[in-house]
């Protein structure tokens, strides 16, 4: 057991933990924080998606250990203070959600395309999305959602 | 739809009025539920409206549909409606949701329910104004009439007066029809959305109780192996850990996953199988036919005589087709919460039949069903595969040990491999056409996978259609629309065989055959929007066009598609869709539209991909990296038409959207490279 200090969401957190548990099992039964899914343990689908240091991971093959010291942001920190972040306000408007499990991911793996591509063209949405799966492959409307934030960013910026 | 012996009735409850609407099911339409179906409707004091169903929040939309057909009924915004479902304290027992059941029996159930309370307020604010209720009308949840205003909120407050109309409950309440909605009808973002995209929604496998601990089952290392001994103590010295067996289950609880997964692996490292021989998928087809239980009497749908028809066929043609196993894949695996409390068991769960996993609860640990409640949250993503209750079970027992409440959630590789399988299909098909190039002969037999859309929509004199049952090999359950995917795929690449030898295109040779016009029409809009006459004499090399259609669960879809097929590699690449569908009046375009999207493209998957595979009892590709679901490089350029039939019952559509893709595909790659395809996934040779 060691003791882990974590940046999440803004905030500092202190965690007594085995240090190799993976980042996810620590964000969902340490901390509460259950809107960051478990959908494969492996690393192939995306739903465990958070941001370190700005940048998508898949926490279930993350450990607590690589990520002490990062910044991390999870679904539950897009949000500020009642207002939606615009992509969360783009998958509503658009309502890119079915079952809604692969949103949080699919959420965060967008607001990491659209800083590095603000005005993505289809083939960098279908690229940078790629790893993030949806079962109730509601893939059409995801790609209209992500384009109406790209625009709403823009409008913005 | 038939309305004989529906009935409602008004019962005072806590705080409000509850109207309570019912309906027979028919013995196919019962599965695992009660004998009829019922909607209650709650009219709080504070106005607000509550909808109670035992239907269950897949993703499917149904918690907004249901919402918006109260809303519709009672004048007052959707806002003003609010809905539990699945929870089997509050709710009533409306069977499984499946079947694409919710839209055609519990929506029109709802809409009477609410119908009903409306006409109670009618003739309640009449009395009140000393008018005629006919003369009035609720507008935004109100009658107002000589500046006055009555509203749902008085009505729950007075029951008295309510209970005077009791006795006088319309019988014949009418519902608002389709031409009229103001709700319905209309393009509604789900209702949940919010919580869905701030993460801020518990989906079962995000349920957290005081002082829960999370469990891991031991799983054998193969299909039929049995435990033969397995020592517990490691674990049991573990702090905080409770290792259970009770039988063949085996399993460890502990505060985090982690310390559960290693107080598992030392159980694990002890345990001694007996294993047992098992079938591989290199050998399944021919398993499949060799166990056919032919000595049962077949489900068969037969016309004419298909001997005659056969022998008096001028060109006759023959084919068969494989269909392998498939896994749902939901993104949430299986999981629950159970916690037991003065012998009382609640557990939070996902599955599609809240009801018969309280009975498979109560049975297995021996206590009355209203010693147990289940409730359903919304949860992610079912597609037929979650009608069972296996990690409810598995939590209630190891919290029924622990003495606290556990989380059990399956991992993928345990979702994989220990939930149930779409069945895998062999069908033969054989035909024959007669001197002016009509069918005039149809035998169709599937084996093993079953009988929806069985039979052809197509008109032919004789026919037999049959399902032989067999022997799985793994274990098979349902799965979206059923043996429809596979019988349309079957029908659907043979139709074109047929097309080809009577030397008629293939949508002519099927406008030639169907006399169901509303299938007419959406073959119709998709070959006109997709521009099929122009485009299949249009020959560009590597470029196939193909199409499809079918009927299942009241609804009507066509597909065409055009692929491109590399020449040296053989990959095959779906380039283009355009897909129309109609399933009656539309109660929510914009979840209807997901709908379909979301049935073509997880259609892809087992069209170019998805295929189980097993060998020694062992699945060799339960991995999202080697069982490769669709992803976002499959989209293709997808069009989808909507046909809005405000005259027609609405049908459910979360399923008949799914069975044209495969053999639309199918056929537009024998477009491309002259060759046939006769099993799924689709693997374009060569051309």
């Amino acid at each position: 057991m060691a003791t882990i200090r974590l940046s999440v969401n803004g905030k500092t957190r202190s965690v007594d933990t085995e240090p190799e548990r993976p980042l996810l099992e620590v964000l969902r039964e340490d901390l509460g924080l259950t809107g960051t899914k478990y959908g494969c343990g492996e690393g192939q689908c995306g739903s465990c998606t958070v941001l370190l240091d700005g940048k998508p991971a898949v926490s279930c093959v993350t450990t607590v250990r690589a990520a002490e010291g990062r910044k991390i942001v999870t679904i539950e920190g897009l949000a500020e203070g009642g207002t939606l972040h615009p992509v969360q306000q783009a998958f509503l408007d658009e309502g890119a959600v079915q079952c809604g499990y692969c949103t949080p991911g699919m959420v965060l793996q967008t607001v990491a395309l659209l800083q590095n591509h603000p005005k993505p063209t289809d083939a960098q949405i279908v690229d940078g999305l790629n790893g993030n799966l949806c079962r109730c492959a509601d893939y059409q409307r995801i790609m209209a959602a992500v384009r109406r934030a790209a625009a709403a960013t823009g409008k913005k910026g | 739809m038939s309305t004989v012996n529906r009935r409602e009735f008004l019962e005072m409850a806590g705080a409000g009025l509850l109207i309570v609407a019912t309906a027979p099911l028919s013995d196919a339409q019962r599965g695992g539920g009660s004998g009829s179906l019922e909607t209650r409707l709650h009219i709080g004091e504070d106005g607000f409206i509550t909808v109670l169903s035992g239907k269950v929040e897949e993703g499917q939309g149904a918690l907004t549909e249901l919402a918006m057909a109260a809303a519709e009924e009672l004048r007052v915004p959707l806002a003003r409606v609010r809905m539990v479902m699945g929870d089997t304290d509050q709710t009533p027992n409306d069977g499984s949701t499946a079947g694409s059941g919710t839209t055609p029996r519990t929506a029109p159930l709802v809409r009477r329910a609410a119908a009903t309370a409306r006409d109670l307020l009618l003739a309640a604010a009449g009395r009140q104004f000393g008018a005629d209720a006919g003369r009035l009308e609720v507008r935004d949840g109100a009658v107002q009439h000589a500046g006055k205003k009555y509203g749902y909120a008085d009505l729950a407050r007075s029951p008295e007066l309510a209970a005077a109309y009791k006795e006088a409950l319309p019988a014949n309440t009418v519902v608002t029809p389709a031409k009229d909605w103001q709700r319905l009808g209309k393009p509604q973002v789900r209702l949940d959305i919010r919580e869905l995209v701030t993460g801020a929604h518990r989906f079962p496998s995000d349920i957290v109780r005081p002082g829960m601990l999370y469990g891991r089952v031991l799983r054998a290392p193969s299909y039929g192996a049995t435990l033969d001994s397995v020592d517990l103590s490691a674990a049991q010295k573990m702090s905080g850990v409770t290792a259970v067996r009770d039988g063949g289950f085996v399993g460890c609880a502990a505060p985090t996953t982690f310390a559960a997964r290693k107080a598992l692996a030392t159980v694990s490292a002890t345990a001694k199988w007996k294993t047992a021989e098992q079938p591989s998928s290199d050998e399944l087809f021919g398993y499949l036919k060799q166990h056919a239980k032919l000595q049962e009497r077949p489900q068969a749908q037969d016309r004419g005589s298909v001997q005659k028809g056969l022998a008096e066929a001028r060109t006759r043609l023959k084919a068969s087709y494989q269909v392998p196993y498939v896994q749902h894949a939901p993104m949430e695996p299986r999981a629950a919460v159970a916690e037991w409390q003065n012998g009382r068991l609640t557990v939070w769960t996902g599955t599609s039949n809240p009801a018969s996993v309280r009975q498979q609860l109560a049975e297995t640990f021996g206590i009355a069903q209203d010693r147990v409640r289940v409730l359903v949250p919304h949860f992610g993503g079912g597609f037929g595969g979650k009608h069972t209750g296996e990690a409810a079970t598995e939590a209630a027992r190891f919290a029924k040990e622990a003495g606290r409440p556990v989380s059990v959630q399956w991992t993928r590789v345990e979702e994989f491999t220990w939930a149930y399988f779409r069945p895998a299909a062999l069908i033969e098909i054989e035909a024959g056409l007669d001197a002016g190039n009509a069918i005039s002969a149809w035998d169709f037999t599937n084996y093993n996978s079953g009988a929806a859309a069985l039979d052809t929509p197509y008109r032919i004199a004789n026919t037999r259609a049959r399902f032989v049952a067999s022997d799985s090999p793994l274990r098979q359950s349902s799965y979206r629309v059923l043996a429809a995917t596979a019988n349309n795929f079957a029908r659907e690449a043979f139709t074109d065989e047929l097309a080809e030898a009577a030397d008629k295109d293939p949508l002519e040779f099927r406008l030639a055959h169907l006399d169901n016009e509303r299938m007419r029409n959406v073959l119709n809009a998709a070959a006109q929007r997709f521009g099929w006459v122009e485009r299949r004499k249009k020959r560009r090399p590597g470029i196939g066009v193909g199409l499809a259609c079918g009927t299942e669960k009241n609804s009507v879809v066509a597909t065409c598609c055009e692929v491109e097929v590399n020449r040296t590699s053989g990959a095959l690449r779906l380039l283009e869709v355009v897909q129309a569908f109609e399933c009656g009046a539309i109660l929510n375009p914009a979840n209807l539209r997901s709908q379909v999207e979301g049935c073509i493209m997880m259609g892809v998957g087992p069209a170019l991909r998805e295929e189980i595979l097993f060998k020694d009892g062992k699945l060799t590709n339960a991995r999202f990296a080697t069982y490769q679901v669709p992803q976002f490089h499959d989209l293709p350029k997808l069009d989808v038409i909507l046909l809005d039939r405000k005259d027609l019952e609405s049908a459910g559509a979360g399923e008949t959207p799914i069975i044209a893709i495969t053999p639309a595909i199918a056929n537009a790659v024998f477009d491309a490279t002259g060759k046939r395809v006769h099993s799924m996934p689709i693997r374009a040779s060569r051309g």
